[in-house]
């Protein structure tokens, strides 16, 4: 018996089928297999907030005004009444206070973006310290690269849009980082700016770039992001019954399109509930872009807080040769830093590939404890971003807490140095610590916290065997060896080994050379004997 | 590589457990209520949107704990739809949570390397391929055509040319000139020195025909302050004491360093802070840089009065004011 349901289902199911062959290869994607993880949702949220950004975007291109054309403000914001402005930074107020719904949108668009930047992060963070960029999902991981880099860029141009006080100062910032770029660089601000700063051009030509160029660049590299990890299927974490060769998790239909199709609309619903409750970017407050107006406190979003903090801490360095002027307090904290930043971290898999001389797929993650080294290396980054990111905050800090500017300054330009290495070295050893603790849970069990005294009166603490699933995880990843030095030959000396070799060698040994060895069965077995 | 050592016995995935769900109608019963009671919640936010964009006029405030004074036509909107669209995914969530299937299936992985046969076919392939067209043969051809490419991929760079008009000598250019009056900026009136008293600080533009029109491209490298201090305390050469005029000495206003106005004057220690990135200037040595990124004082404008006893420029800026450059000259 077929219900009228089905009939009409089936018809519209047909007609599709018979032009497109569709009913093969849909039925086997309803099929896909997810692997589940609170994680894995990080990316996601990223996904998500950029649909919402692009919806909530269409929505304030239909009333703002990209021009930066000078007029008299005369509306419903009373304290600006009569105040000269850019057309960009009035339609940007008529939005706010005019257009029902205006504020709203706003707010969503700015809290998604800082949303979009926070969950690429986050999602990048996971990727590195699981390992999940190893082969193949290299050049994903590029991608990824490429996407936090625009990320950071559209969000930079985006926030500069309304021509207000806060961000005219950050376009002019931008401005002196290209005119201070050797030889080209007065040529470049010159093009862009279409003459001197700031000129009557920008705003119109980032907005092109802020609502086509760059979203289509995104869209097309967030469908290739999304094809691969299709086509590669996603990587799961290690555990009783997952192998290299299996993927285990929950169909696409129904439970994983569920639980993503749900989870959009929560991270949708929150970010209108942001909008709502928290008041984000006031432009009305700072008032319109003047060259010659500033306030105190004045900071970029946060993503381009360690950039600003780097530029805050640099030496005041400039080369004056032949005529000529390189400005290094621009240059090293404005783009050599950041360019060796991103192109290190777009090589990285590449890099730890070539050192460990590992060729094969991997599908399983590491648990970063396992992995000591590149562990190290993300913790390393990280202090390196956060000490930068604090120091571009440094003047609300000071004021906040008590502090000399100075101090901070100081505080940050030794911390950039100090600490990084020595995150290095603390999150080496505490993974090290920790294997050995895997290594301890399987060979002696877990502490039960029950002391028992023995006829002859000794105490001992009981353990208790761990699970075998347990067992199984903890022992599960590969330790693989440093690569191995040339043989040294009769005479006892080593063949000459090039510049390349050598670097290869001492990386490898650096990624490598310290692990705890994990327990196999027959230590397992040796010590029971010995137990019991 | 690996010292193969093998991982302890893998006991397969775990048991599946069944939820309360699976078992007890009673708790699916109750799962059910639960996802309709989400989704319902999800309508009254709408509900509360409609409402609200309706009737909430645009300009009441309300005052909420924690959040201050809140604009109530955007709480109310914002609320309805953030709610509405909150409890949509709730309720698919805690439906796929509670009642679809959750018993996790295996899916197999294959490698992603091409099979050897199909690389093999492949090469060969493309082999016969060109060999069809006989690639390898029309060396004219091919390089004819990298030339034109290579050429024709020049094009978009010459059709940007006209973004911008060349620098020239605009960067090394200001409107001060000899005799150009000081005027306040904003109220573009001129300034006596007896306007200013010892520890004032005045934020200045020169005087143009039309103020009402003034670029901002000018008043970015226009922008000048000045600063009143007793004569005794202004530590300068010679030539620099001559620029200043009964202790007012004159600054470019845009910062050495990244051009954001260097706005922020302390009176007791006479120091110059630019709020971006905190470059500090020592107002009697000539805004000497004390601290922070910046690496050259702010340049000084030579001033003096005219004949009807107002401040004028008494000469243009002898070096370009603002950040630095490439060919900048010192």
């Amino acid at each position: 018996m077929i219900t009228r349901r089905e009939k009409i289902a089936g018809g519209a199911a047909n007609f599709i089928d018979e032009r497109t062959g569709a009913a093969k290869w849909v039925k086997k994607s309803l099929q896909k297999v997810f692997p589940d993880h609170w994680s894995f949702m990080l990316g996601e949220i990223a996904l998500y907030s950029f649909i919402i950004l692009l919806l909530s975007g269409t929505f304030l291109t239909f009333w703002f005004v990209p021009s930066q054309e000078e007029l008299v403000y005369n509306g419903s914001y009373l304290p600006l009444n009569g105040v000269k402005m850019s057309a960009a930074y009035e339609s940007t107020l008529n939005i706010s206070f005019d257009v029902r719904g205006g504020l709203l949108m706003r707010q969503v668009h700015h809290w998604a973006a800082l949303l979009f930047l926070a969950a690429m992060v986050a999602h990048l963070m996971r990727v590195f310290f699981t390992g999940a960029f190893r082969k193949p999902r290299e050049l994903n991981w590029i991608f990824g690269v490429a996407l936090l880099t625009l990320g950071i860029v559209e969000g930079f141009l985006g926030y500069s849009l309304p021509d207000d006080l806060l961000s005219g100062t950050g376009i002019r910032i931008a401005e002196a980082i290209i005119q201070a770029i050797p030889v080209i660089g007065t040529y470049l601000a010159f093009f862009a700016f279409g003459g001197d700063f700031p000129g009557e051009l920008f705003i119109p030509r980032i907005y092109t770039v802020h609502v086509l160029l760059l979203p289509g660049i995104f869209l097309a590299l967030i469908t290739v992001h999304l094809m691969l990890v299709w086509y590669q299927k996603h990587t799961q974490y290690p555990g009783a019954g997952r192998t290299e060769k299996n993927v285990v998790g929950y169909p696409l239909l129904p439970v994983y399109m569920a639980k993503a199709g749900g989870f959009f609309f929560i991270v949708f619903g929150v970010t209108v509930l942001l909008g709502a409750f928290a008041s984000i970017n006031p432009i009305w407050i700072f008032g319109p872009y003047t060259p010659t107006q500033i306030s105190a406190g004045s900071q970029p979003d946060w993503y381009m807080g360690w950039l600003d903090g780097l530029v805050r801490m640099a030496p005041p360095l400039e080369t004056y040769l032949f005529g000529y002027t390189i400005s290094w307090n621009i240059l090293i904290p404005g783009l050599i830093v950041p360019g060796i930043i991103f192109t290190g971290m777009a090589l990285y898999p590449f890099i730890e590939a070539w050192a460990t001389g590992d060729k094969r797929e991997h599908h399983l993650l590491d648990r970063p404890r396992n992995a000591p080294t590149r562990t190290a290396i993300g913790a390393m980054s990280l202090t390196f971003m956060i000490v930068s990111l604090i120091n571009g905050g440094n003047d609300l800090i000071a004021t906040h807490f008590g502090l000399s500017i100075n101090q901070i300054m100081w505080g940050t330009r030794i911390s950039i140095i100090v600490l990084p290495p020595l995150a290095y070295v603390i999150t080496k050893r505490v993974c090290l610590s920790l294997q050995r603790y895997d290594r301890e849970l399987v060979l002696h069990g877990r502490e039960t916290g029950r002391l028992v005294m023995l006829p002859h009166g000794e105490y001992i603490e009981v353990h208790e065997p761990i699970s075998p699933e347990q067992a199984h995880l903890l022992t599960q990843h590969q330790q693989a060896l440093p690569l191995d030095a040339p043989a040294i030959d009769a005479n006892g000396v080593a063949p000459r080994a090039g510049i390349k070799a050598k670097v290869r060698r001492r990386l490898s040994k650096a990624m490598l050379g310290e692990q705890i060895a994990k327990p196999t069965a027959e230590d397992v077995k040796a010590l029971e004997g010995g137990h019991h | 590589m690996s010292n193969q050592l093998e991982p302890l016995a893998d006991p397969g995935l775990p048991h599946h457990v069944h939820r309360k769900a699976d078992t007890d109608p009673k708790a699916e019963k109750r799962a059910e209520r639960q996802v309709s009671i989400l989704f319902l919640l999800s309508t009254a936010g709408t509900l509360l949107f409609i409402y609200s964009f309706i009737w909430i006029p645009t300009d009441l405030f309300v005052f909420l704990p924690l959040f201050g004074n809140i604009n109530a036509h955007n709480l109310g909107i914002g609320a309805g739809l953030g709610f509405a669209l909150f409890f949509i995914g709730a309720g698919a969530v805690h439906w796929a949570k509670t009642l679809m299937p959750d018993e996790e299936v295996i899916a197999q992985r294959h490698e992603m390397r091409s099979s050897d046969e199909d690389r093999a076919s492949f090469v060969a392939t493309v082999k016969a391929e060109a060999g069809k067209v006989q690639l390898g043969r029309r060396s004219m051809i091919k390089r004819s055509l990298g030339l034109a490419l290579g050429l024709v991929g020049l094009s978009p760079i010459i059709l940007l040319r006209d973004l911008g008009p060349l620098p020239e000598q605009r960067l090394l250019k200001t409107t001060w000139d000899t005799g150009v009056r000081i005027v306040t900026d904003p109220g573009n009136r001129p300034i006596r020195p007896e306007d200013l008293e010892v520890g004032a600080i005045a934020h200045v533009l020169p005087q143009i025909d039309d103020p009402e029109h003034r670029k901002l491209s000018d008043i970015a490298k226009d922008a000048a302050i000045l600063i009143r201090v007793r004569p005794a305390e202004l530590k300068l050469s010679e030539e620099r004491m001559s620029w200043t005029h009964e202790g007012i000495i004159a600054f470019s206003k845009i910062c050495s360093h990244m051009g954001c106005p260097v706005a922020l004057y302390e009176q007791q220690t006479k120091h110059l802070l630019c709020p971006c990135h905190q470059s500090t200037f020592d107002v009697p040595t000539g805004a000497k840089v004390i601290f922070g990124p910046a690496a050259r004082p702010l340049p000084q404008l030579a001033i003096t009065v005219d004949g009807e006893g107002y401040l004028v420029a008494a000469a243009p800026f002898n070096e370009p004011v603002g950040p630095s450059f490439w060919e900048r000259n010192i």
